[in-house]
């Protein structure tokens, strides 16, 4: 604090520009000719993109049916019954007959949707252990805590996959039949149950845990499955490479959807005779109906889509951009407006100064 | 600390009586005084941690977050992992405890300094040199005129002193800027500078406890069997500076904290500014506006577990513990408490923190604001009030020290009726004095002071030709005055003049030939035009506020008798020989001339006295002076008898130097729209003539109050007659003013801003004052005040500067600012919102007490106007976008729950949450707020109207914030529904599924960040490269980190952890992905855009006008149009004044006088 030893100028600041705040610098100004010209051209954009997005979500075709089985609405009721009084539940059988007027392009794809389903409820969404389903042997044994009440069995067992989401797995299964010529036989249409996981998920997210003896059986041993499982988890499927944690319809399920609505990708229809889409004809769908969704008024729905550069049947995308695009050079047109009136009051502002 | 300073205290509220003996370190050690050390740091090394973990969770928002982080350690209810608010809060923790370090160095460097300054002390028999921290009570020290000893205050303790060299065992201090005249008492002045006798010295000293007055002191002495009282003439505070003397020594009474200064510093009161207020209010709101979204969502959850939840138990039962919905429902509401507290962003007040501390290193680094003469960079001593430098409304300033410098420059003179020190031109034109305007060449005398200058060269010439009336002229000038001199070397004087009036007449008379050499009580040695002459000093008659003048009489050489007065010329005129009349007129007309231009005039006569008539008149005069009674009126009797029939030979003018720039800063500091109040322990003259002289009055003015009422009424009649012109209608009842006050509000309310009809000023001094500033007058007094362009208080007390400010500050919502250099501006600078010392003076005082400190006056413009200017703008910048970019962070949450069974479901990744404010988002807001400017320098000093909207706080407020809240509320809208309408049943090109919630995520979140990088885009108008850097590579970093947490390594590590394996290569190559981005970015901005664009033609205010014409000017690259305004010829008001202080005169009292006397006249030398 004492001046008087120092040197002169000793503590003249650096005269740098940043000290000085003389850093060079673009001053970029809202004039209107940067304004409007925003407004007009965004407009323009986004209805030509929003037209686009329109078409093309518009030329997707989807077939959806609701086999929730309410009272009156198909041969699926008799099974809504059954559903009432579950677990363990019963093996019940329904079917959806509909058919093609003409060939619905492919590749098509097998969804079935769920309504009024939380799968986003935190307590739920969270009730899964992804150390276990990486196939880490002693989490294997040792469920994680968030699992609870589908951590263990009463019988002490570590329920393997634990947790709600695992618990409450999609067990309706379908399958197609195709009739070609009215009268004549149905074909069942192969529906290709791979590939309908993310390869991320299926190949690094989750995994077996190593063999034990060759067998998946045996490392699954001494685990439970979880309660609603008809069958322990290394029998989901026959194929050894689709079973374990790593089965494709399990994994889809563990993807937890964001929204209550949601779909899920049961199948692919790309084999033979239908790579190019569903001819025309009759078909079935047999449903075979094991999932209750009734009790807390959910529903089931099946659909069949095909899709486009830019995914499924969904015109919110482009209804928006076409909204937001007539609002933009509508906005434009008042800002234009507005300017001129205002650019020639403060003129004559000036004038009279 | 708190510990030290309440031991003290205990010890002091114990200690009556202080006893110490010199020289007796044993004996003194037996009381426990403390030692010297100073210690002004807070931490140690060890203590460190824990200390500052400890003060920074005394911090609300600190320990909220504390409490925040165990409610998330409760498994029921959280909702969030606990690292999504452990690593916000070690961060923000870090990084105060950074700043506090650094602090904390300085402060331990400084006291370093301090204590390890060397000093010499008298140890058995020998002069030894110690270290400051080293000295105890009892130590006699010695301290020198030459060296630097206690050039710094924060050196020294309290101490008496006794021996002495030189004058006569007088010792002149000065205890900042005032040269006070301290005395030894005899019986230790007469141990001179032995060293044996003072080791010896044993006297025991009594005297009071350590107390903060300054002005008092009490103690008693003994030495050998008898008593000696000390009073406060014998101490010598800590802080002081010795002068004119060679060396003097001291025993140590008061050490340490101990002392008057430390004592007298006070606990500073922290200061916050009205943003801190406003944010505190603002933090509530969002706490009600939380805590009411956190009912509607736990009710919301109620209704949903019963309707719903209920029925899904087959899926997902519910817990054990929880029997009903309602107990979920409580639960619940904790659980969206913890996500939802992202609403007050944990790193909001650190980065406030930051941001003013980066905006502080702006104005310490500023080398226009550095005094390259004294050395001193501008400095910010606090570094928390940076945005309210860009609100200030009231600026009270000091005059002495603060405006002018303090030195008197002497400037023109009439001599004999001949006018001398204009300058002209070789056509014979006036001109101004300027760099280049060629100097008298002094160097025929080489006793002459090489720092006078002078420009009119007639007068040399009239000196060197030998003219008799302006050599007796010098002459007086040498001989009638109480300056002493100093000749350290031969030929180099130095003068000690008790004002700085006397100094410039003085050192005017020595370059001019008549060098004032040395004096003793009886003698003046002159060196007249090279020749050494020896006046005999026979008598001074005193200067007094009556007689204003003062009188010499000595005996020439030539044996003749002379008397040489000098005095205001009101006085002298009439005391003059009738034969000089004409000469009078002639002079009396120059002396107008002097005051026009605002300088201060003293004329000077003499008289040849006739020996006899001499000691006729001595005879009386010694009577008179031993006289007990009346002595004061018989004293000036003889004096008047005396001087009388004066010959007059000319007159003196001074110039009172203004600091540079002084004016000018002023002018701009009024068209921003800021009041300047003048307060000023000053004469009503002196302020009024260098207000004009500042531009603080100008001639334009409509009207000048003067209150000086010597009672309530008269002060009440002049503060309402002066309203009255004013504004009439404030008079009546049914002014709104009127019928709130009479209302009687609840304290504190507030003023609200009346207009006047013109401008006016107000002038009313320090008698006056105490009245107006009691109880029922001080309203109005601030109702009137506060509608003039510009207020001068003189004869101020520093109690009184700091009532004015308080007064202000209590019933006006605005900013004050202080400004002042001397001891008695602390009180206002402390009192004030914002305190500005200027240092580089001698005085520490103010300069330790402000919050800002530079060496010049002017630097205040670039203080308010620049830095103010930008601190404030960029600091609602900050607060606006930050509160925004937290409430469309936020409230996502919000409408998420709606789909998600009002379940607690975040809708983001929670390493997102974590990161949000603390990587994706601080270096651009910082960015911003550092660097960002919305017009540079040379626009915000050349457009001071820009100033306008910070003193109304139009950035930010209330209204500001709710603006964010919705424009928040909007945002988070779009980016919830926007993502939600597209993925709803939607999948990707191969047919597999985007709507699951991690994508969803992922697109919002991702959506957020664009949003508000370009949000920040379009609020930042200073596009640096850092700006580039830290803006576009945040969000590019972002995607870097995206990648690194849903990387398969790190995935796989930790499963439990990051849980997002893959998602960001499966849903960032989706052509919807970055379509939902680009509608919703041009969702969010455009808008903004055209709200920026369509808000200055709708509700246009002024500053966008000015904006447009500086855009304009930007755009064409043209300079800024320099805003001469021609300056009518004016009519200024002007008088005579002179700086006397009084209280020097225990050796010799000097006469000056003032004229005041009102001159118009048309021109005015201040302006250009």
């Amino acid at each position: 604090m004492t001046w008087s030893a120092t040197a002169r100028g000793a503590h003249q600041p650096d005269n740098t520009a940043f000290t000085q705040q003389r850093l060079p610098a673009w001053q970029p100004l809202l004039s209107a000719s940067i304004a409007l010209p925003l407004f007009f051209c965004a407009g323009l954009a986004f209805i030509g993109l929003g037209l686009g997005l329109f078409y093309s979500s518009n030329g997707i075709k989807e077939l959806e049916y609701d086999y929730t089985g309410n009272p009156g609405t198909g041969n699926c009721s008799a099974c809504a019954l059954a559903d009432q009084y579950r677990a363990p539940p019963l093996r019940c059988s329904c079917a959806w007959y509909f058919s093609l007027p003409e060939l619905f392009p492919g590749p098509v794809y097998l969804y079935y949707e769920l309504t009024n389903f939380y799968q986003n409820n935190r307590r739920y969404s969270v009730s899964r252990d992804d150390t276990q389903l990486s196939g880490l042997p002693s989490a294997l044994r040792h469920p994680a805590n968030e699992c609870a009440p589908y951590q263990r069995r009463a019988s002490g067992l570590p329920i393997a996959p634990c947790g709600a989401i695992a618990n409450s797995l999609f067990n309706d299964s379908f399958s197609l039949w195709h009739q070609r010529q009215p009268g004549g036989p149905y074909v069942e249409v192969p529906l290709d149950r791979t590939g309908i996981a993310w390869w991320t998920d299926c190949h690094v997210k989750f995994r077996n845990p190593p063999l034990v003896n060759g067998s998946l059986a045996l490392a699954f041993h001494g685990t439970a499955p979880p309660p609603n499982w008809p069958r322990p988890v290394y029998e989901l499927s026959p194929d050894p490479n689709n079973t374990g944690f790593i089965n494709q319809d399990f994994v889809v399920w563990m993807r937890t959807a964001a929204l209550p609505t949601f779909r899920k990708l049961y199948a692919r229809i790309r084999q033979g005779n239908y790579s190019t889409g569903l001819p025309r004809g009759s078909y079935i769908v047999n449903i075979t109906y094991n999932y209750p969704v009734r009790a807390f008024g959910g529903h089931k729905l099946i659909v069949f889509s095909n899709i486009s550069w830019m995914g499924g049947k969904n015109p919110f995308l482009g209804i928006a951009y076409l909204v937001v695009g007539s609002l933009c050079i509508l906005m434009g047109f008042v800002m234009l407006v507005v300017y001129i009136r205002y650019q020639d009051q403060n003129d004559e502002d000036e004038d009279e100064e | 600390m708190s510990l030290v300073e309440s031991q003290s205290e205990d010890r002091q509220s114990e200690e009556q009586v202080r006893y110490l003996q010199a020289n007796g370190r044993e004996l003194n050690s037996k009381f426990g005084y403390p030692n010297n050390t100073i210690k002004t740091s807070r931490y140690s090394v060890l203590n460190f941690l824990p200390l500052n973990l400890f003060e920074q969770f005394q911090r609300l928002a600190n320990a909220y977050f504390l409490i925040l982080l165990f409610l998330q350690l409760i498994p029921q209810i959280s909702s969030l992992a606990w690292y999504t608010t452990v690593i916000p809060l070690m961060v923000v923790l870090s990084v105060t405890a950074v700043k506090d370090a650094i602090d904390d160095m300085k402060r331990h460097q400084n006291d370093n300094q301090v204590n390890n300054r060397s000093v010499l002390v008298v140890m058995n028999g020998r002069i030894k040199e110690d270290k400051w921290m080293n000295i105890q009570v009892g130590d006699i020290i010695k301290l020198k005129n030459n060296q630097p000893v206690t050039v710094s205050t924060s050196l020294g303790c309290g101490f008496f002193f006794f021996g002495l060299s030189e004058y006569k065992g007088t010792l002149l201090l000065l205890l900042e800027t005032n040269l006070k005249v301290k005395q030894a008492i005899s019986v230790t002045s007469d141990l001179e500078d032995n060293l044996g006798l003072l080791s010896a010295f044993d006297g025991k000293v009594r005297c009071e406890s350590p107390n903060n007055k300054l002005d008092k002191f009490t103690g008693i002495l003994t030495y050998k069997g008898k008593n000696y009282t000390l009073d406060h003439d014998k101490l010598l505070l800590r802080g002081c500076i010795i002068r004119n003397t060679d060396w003097c020594y001291g025993l140590v009474i008061y050490t340490g904290p101990d002392t008057k200064l430390m004592q007298n510093c006070g606990k500073s009161t922290f200061k916050r500014t009205h943003m801190d207020r406003l944010l505190n209010i603002l933090v509530l709101w969002i706490f009600l506006f939380l805590g009411s979204m956190c009912f509607i969502l736990a009710i919301g959850h109620g209704i949903w577990e019963n309707k719903k939840g209920y029925y899904f138990q087959d899926f997902l039962p519910w817990k054990e513990h929880v029997s009903s919905s309602v107990v979920s429902a409580v639960l619940i509401f904790w659980s969206y408490f913890i996500i939802l507290n992202t609403m007050v962003p944990i790193s909001l007040y650190v980065s406030v923190e930051i941001i003013r501390w980066g905006n502080s290193y702006y104005i310490n680094w500023d080398r226009k604001m550095f005094y390259a003469p004294k050395n001193t960079p501008a400095q910010a001593r606090t570094t928390t009030l940076n945005e309210e430098l860009g609100q200030v409304k009231y600026v009270f300033s000091d005059k002495t020290g603060t405006l002018t410098q303090n030195i008197m420059v002497f400037n023109k003179c009439s001599i004999n009726g001949i006018f001398y020190g204009g300058v002209y031109d070789k056509k014979g034109r006036r001109v101004e004095v300027s760099e280049e305007t060629e100097k008298v060449d002094f160097s025929y005398n080489k006793l002459a002071d090489p720092k006078f200058s002078f420009y009119d060269k007639t007068l040399v010439e009239a000196v060197k030709k030998g003219d008799c009336s302006v050599h007796l002229f010098f002459l007086s000038l040498s001989l009638c005055h109480t300056v002493m001199s100093e000749e350290k070397v031969e030929g180099k004087l130095i003068y000690q003049a008790q004002s700085p009036d006397e100094g410039a007449l003085v050192t005017a008379a020595r370059n001019f030939g008549f060098v004032f050499r040395s004096r003793t009580s009886e003698m003046i040695t002159v060196v007249e035009m090279g020749e050494t002459k020896v006046y005999q000093l026979l008598a001074i008659l005193d200067f007094n506020n009556v007689r204003k003048r003062m009188s010499v009489i000595v005996r020439t050489p030539e044996d003749r008798v002379m008397l040489f007065c000098k005095g205001a010329d009101t006085i002298l005129s009439q005391l003059l020989h009738p034969s000089c009349r004409s000469l009078r007129d002639v002079t009396m007309e120059h002396l107008d001339d002097f005051a026009i231009e605002g300088l201060r005039t003293l004329m000077v006569a003499y008289r040849e006295l006739d020996n006899a008539f001499f000691q006729a008149w001595s005879k009386k005069h010694s009577v008179a002076c031993l006289s007990l009674e009346n002595r004061e009126d018989k004293m000036s009797d003889v004096y008047e008898e005396m001087e009388k029939d004066l010959m007059l030979l000319g007159a003196t003018a001074i110039e009172d130097k203004l600091q540079d720039g002084v004016p000018e800063t002023i002018t701009t500091l009024n068209k921003a729209k800021i009041k300047m109040w003048v307060l000023t322990g000053d004469k009503q003259e002196t302020a009024v003539n260098i207000a004009y002289a500042c531009n603080i009055f100008g001639d334009e003015m409509d009207g000048m109050f003067i209150v000086e009422g010597k009672n309530d009424e008269t002060v009440r009649q002049e503060l309402r007659t002066a309203r009255d012109k004013m504004k009439p209608e404030s008079l009546l009842e049914s002014d709104p003013i009127n019928t709130y006050l009479t209302t009687k509000p609840q304290m504190p309310f507030r003023v609200p801003e009346e207009v006047p009809n013109g401008n006016y000023g107000l002038i009313i001094n320090g008698c006056s004052l105490a009245y107006a500033l009691e109880g029922n007058l001080e309203l109005e007094l601030l109702r009137t005040a506060c509608m003039c362009k510009g207020v001068i208080c003189c004869r101020m007390t520093p109690l009184q500067k700091a009532q004015v400010v308080e007064l202000v500050k209590r019933y006006k919502k605005v900013v004050t600012l202080a400004i002042g250099d001397g001891a008695n501006d602390v009180s206002m600078i402390k009192a004030a919102h914002i305190g500005v010392g200027i240092s580089g003076q001698e005085g520490m005082q103010a300069m330790l007490n402000s919050d800002y400190t530079f060496s010049q006056f002017h630097c205040l413009r670039r203080l308010l106007l620049v830095h103010g200017r930008w601190s404030y703008n960029r600091m609602c910048k900050f607060l606006s976008y930050f509160f925004y970019k937290n409430f469309a962070f936020t409230l996502v949450h919000f409408w998420y729950a709606f789909f998600s069974g009002f379940s607690a479901q975040t809708v983001y990744d929670t390493w997102f949450i974590t990161f949000y404010n603390l990587v994706y988002t601080s270096l651009p807001v910082l960015g911003l707020s550092l660097f960002d400017q919305d017009v540079n320098e040379t626009w915000s000093l050349r457009f001071p109207e820009l100033y306008d909207p910070g003193q109304h706080n139009l950035y930010f407020n209330k209204k500001e914030f709710v603006k964010c809240l919705v424009h928040g509320i909007y945002s988070s809208l779009v980016l919830f529904f926007i993502p939600m309408g597209t993925i709803h049943n939607s999948v990707r090109s191969d047919g597999k599924e985007i709507s699951d919630y991690q994508s969803f995520s992922l697109i919002v979140q991702t959506a957020l960040l664009c949003v508000v990088t370009m949000q920040i885009a379009l609020d930042t108008t200073y596009w640096t490269m850092i700006s580039h850097i830290f803006t576009w590579g945040s969000l590019g970093f972002y995607f870097c980190i995206l990648f690194f947490l849903y990387s398969d390594g790190l995935c796989l590590m930790f499963p439990d952890v990051f849980q997002f394996l893959g998602v960001a290569r499966n849903t960032l190559n989706l052509p919807q992905m970055w379509l939902i981005i680009v509608l919703i970015v041009v969702l969010c901005i455009l808008p903004m855009i055209g709200y920026q664009f369509l808000k200055p033609l709708f509700w246009p205010v002024d500053v966008d006008k000015i904006m447009d014409r500086i855009h304009l000017c930007m755009r064409h690259s043209l300079s800024p149009p320099t805003r001469t305004k021609l300056k009518h010829a004016s009519s200024r008001r002007s008088a005579y004044a002179f700086s006397h202080k009084q209280g020097f005169g225990a050796l010799i009292t000097s006469g000056k006088a003032m004229k005041d006397k009102v001159f118009k006249r048309n021109s005015s030398p201040f302006k250009k």
